[in-house]
């Protein structure tokens, strides 16, 4: 405990720990419950940007934290507005991305009276927060709030939820905020155990195509140098997840491209034909392993994780090593010996055989606009943007097309595929990051999810850039109703639903809309020179397919190529 | 297969609500929970009865380990530990069959702890079987109604859990 005590009321207390844990900007939307606490962010210089939607205010808190690494901050009233932070909570979770969702709640006295603008929002949220307080007395803030930004940050990280009564914030409390935290419960291990790492390198040095398999555990403990380190230490191919993809370089002769259903298919062959399969900080997510009882089948499974509940949770691992993955590669690195390239070369040649004879493409045309074209033309214009995505086959293009060369570059919801998350989540990147340009690759039906963020964008001067993938279609839903509905297109067309040049333009933002090729180019340009907000509605061929393909259920090898040839 | 797992617990808010969702969310199958205060009233112990081969007991233990009021989470094995529970019973009876009950209640162990003159309480303890058994004894003369605490266990031994 510090020493000297102040007196204050709840609402400044919250202010006081926000400041006391460096937090420097929250999301948030006022309501009735939350008065006090608005009236203390207005005295404050705590910088607050107002969303337009609460769901945008937890989706940006978690874009802040994915392109930061520090805790992303969102604040809702009771009932309705704690309701929306819901799917921005849930998409938290399944990517365990820090956050710290603060909700209004009734008074204490009227909890469970079905009071105006009650929700139980600790019950809901229960199984989609890393863990969640309902504020009893005034006098256990500075805890909570402590235990609430230590939990979502260490360990696996993942959003926690402090519900807070209004009267909570009225009440007067001696404030002084706690040095450390006590949870009996709460322990994480960092350190691997020493004998598991030994039986890893081991492993490792025994084997003879060994393939490492990244995932965002590597973006989490800020892994992506010793991951570098390691893997050209033992010359070992890197595949990474989607949520991974930023851990590598994606241009380093090493790396493989991303695995599963639209990864590249030399990624699925290296883990379909690897002897050992060194996992970090990856979930063995089903949209990677398709088939399970296909998966890696002659391989020897290493799972480096920080949550031991992920051992062996959907394929039973040989060796696992719990801890974090920072730690276990550099201590891995120590006790492996290095790897000549030369005495890996019969693995790397067969990778780069398999990268040359399939590689990723598409069919270029000289009329019709590409969207994979469109990704590689924003590369080309910016080459270290950060990349954030909705959900849908220009998700997967941006996956594919953009080259990464450094983390927390690629922001993209992995584990709930929630459409409408990537331009609030732009918003909170940008307003991490300022000095990156920050691109949203939009899918014209996941933009319009969200879309009345471009108020937020355009208030608090966030110049971030939406790239529209215009194909008039929900394309991924359309993509399976083609390849496994006989093309009953039923409820996916949403073609001139929204012109969004003039959209953008009611709000104050830049429009700009491309149909050529040849447009391209000057309209990033354009937009890049700008220093606004912009949407630039590229006008894509509408019956694009992402390829490759596994489909739904299949071996990873299965792997099928879906562009149309002319 | 059926596991006891001892489930140490601070004891707030909430926290049944906690290890109940997980095993809804998760889909595990729950045969008996029961749950009290320790020698430490800040912690609550509860045991849990789990169906499920090793693998999914196994992930059980590291679910409810992630819940971040679960202090510690121990499978009792069976030849390590002891276990009871405790069954109330209310029988019909009358002067005709009171003897007749009496006698099972003795031969059981169990005890008499309400008389009317219409029926009779019963407590008994003692594991599952010997629950099941006095139960299927009492049956003929009508049991108007049952309650019994589930499962409750200790390591045997100094060892604890
Ligand atoms: C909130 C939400 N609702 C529904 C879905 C199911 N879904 C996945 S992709 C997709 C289509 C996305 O369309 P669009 O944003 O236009 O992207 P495209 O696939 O056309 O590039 C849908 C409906 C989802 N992922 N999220
Ligand atoms: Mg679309």
């Amino acid at each position: 405990m510090s020493e000297n005590t102040r007196k204050m009321t709840g609402a400044r207390a919250i202010i006081e720990c926000l400041y006391e844990e460096n937090v420097e900007v929250i999301f948030g939307y006022p309501g009735g419950v939350l008065l006090h606490i608005y009236d203390e962010i207005y005295k404050s210089d705590l910088k607050h940007i107002l969303v337009r939607h609460e769901q945008a205010a937890a989706h940006a808190a978690e874009g802040y934290a994915r392109a930061t690494g520090k805790v992303g901050v969102c604040l809702a009233t009771s009932g309705p507005g704690a309701t929306n932070l819901v799917t921005g909570i849930a998409n938290a979770y399944m990517d365990s991305i820090p956050m710290v969702a603060l909700t209004g709640q009734v008074p204490r006295s009227m909890i469970g009276n079905d009071a105006f603008q009650e929700a139980n929002i600790t019950g809901i949220t229960m199984p989609i927060t890393k863990h969640n307080y309902l504020v009893q007395d005034a006098k256990d803030l500075p805890r909570i709030i402590k235990e609430a930004f230590h939990i979502a940050s260490t360990g696996r990280p993942g959003p926690v939820l402090i519900d807070l009564p209004k009267d909570i914030t009225t009440e007067e409390i001696e404030f002084s905020y706690p040095d450390e935290v006590d949870l009996k419960g709460y322990k994480p291990t960092y350190k691997g155990n020493l004998q598991q790492v030994k039986r890893a390198a081991s492993a490792i040095e025994k084997a003879h195509q060994p393939l490492i398999y990244a995932g965002g555990g590597i973006l989490g403990s800020n892994a992506s140098e010793e991951l570098l380190q390691f893997a050209e230490h033992i010359q070992t191919p890197v595949t990474t997840t989607l949520t991974g993809i930023g851990g590598f370089p994606t241009q380093h002769p090493l790396y493989v491209g991303m695995p599963g259903m639209h990864g590249t298919k030399y990624a699925n062959y290296a883990i379909q034909e690897c002897d050992l399969l060194i996992a970090v900080g990856a979930r063995f997510d089903d949209r990677v392993t398709g088939k399970l009882a296909s998966f890696a089948p002659n391989a020897k499974i290493l799972h480096i994780d920080i949550d031991p509940a992920e051992i062996s949770k959907n394929i039973t691992v040989d060796i696992p090593i719990v801890g974090d993955a920072k730690n276990i590669l550099a201590s891995l690195y120590k006790y492996v010996k290095p790897v000549e390239k030369e005495n890996r070369k019969e693995w790397l040649d067969r990778i780069e055989g398999w990268k040359k004879s399939y590689p990723l493409h598409y069919v270029g045309e000289q009329d019709g606009l590409k969207p994979q074209y469109i990704i590689e033309q924003i590369y080309e214009a910016c080459k270290d943007a950060i990349i954030v995505t909705e959900v849908g086959q220009h998700q997967m293009w941006a996956a594919q097309y953009y080259k990464f060369s450094q983390p927390r570059s690629f922001i993209t919801s992995g584990g709930l595929g929630t459409m409408g998350y990537g331009y609030p989540a732009s918003i909170g990147a940008k307003v991490g990051k300022p000095d990156r340009v920050v691109f949203n690759i939009a899918g014209d039906g996941s933009f319009q999810m969200n879309s009345q963020e471009i108020a937020t964008a355009v208030q608090n001067d966030i110049p971030v850039i939406v790239a529209i993938m215009n194909n008039g279609y929900l394309g991924m839903v359309r993509q399976w109703q083609e390849l496994f509905f006989e093309k009953r297109y039923s409820h996916t067309c949403i073609r001139d639903s929204v012109d969004f040049v003039k959209l953008a333009e009611a709000y104050g933002a830049v429009g700009i809309r491309v149909e050529k090729t040849s447009e391209v180019k000057p309209a990033l340009e354009k937009a890049m020179n700008s220093g606004k907000p912009v949407i630039i509605d590229f006008v894509v061929e509408c019956e694009e397919n992402v390829s490759p393909m596994v489909p739904a259920g299949a071996p990873i090898n299965e792997i099928l190529d879906l562009e149309r040839k002319e | 297969m059926r596991h006891t797992l001892a489930v140490l617990v601070e004891n707030k808010f909430g926290v049944l609500s906690r290890v109940a969702g997980l095993f809804a969310r998760r889909g595990y199958n729950i045969d008996s929970l029961a749950v009290g205060v320790t020698e430490d009233p800040n912690i609550s112990r509860m045991t849990l009865v789990v169906r499920g081969d090793d693998h999914v007991v196994e992930q059980v233990g590291k679910q409810l380990n992630k819940l971040i009021d679960v202090i510690r989470v121990t499978d009792l094995g069976a030849d390590e530990s002891v276990e009871r529970e405790l069954a109330l019973i209310k029988v019909k009876s009358d002067k005709d069959t009171r003897a007749e009950i009496i006698q099972i209640v003795d031969i059981f162990r169990a005890r008499i702890i309400d008389v009317a003159s219409k029926s009779i309480i019963i407590e008994v303890t003692g594991d599952e079987e010997k629950i099941a058994a006095i139960e299927k004894l009492l049956k003929p003369f009508g049991i108007k109604e049952l309650v019994r605490t589930g499962r409750i266990a200790l390591t045997r031994g100094s060892k604890s859990s």
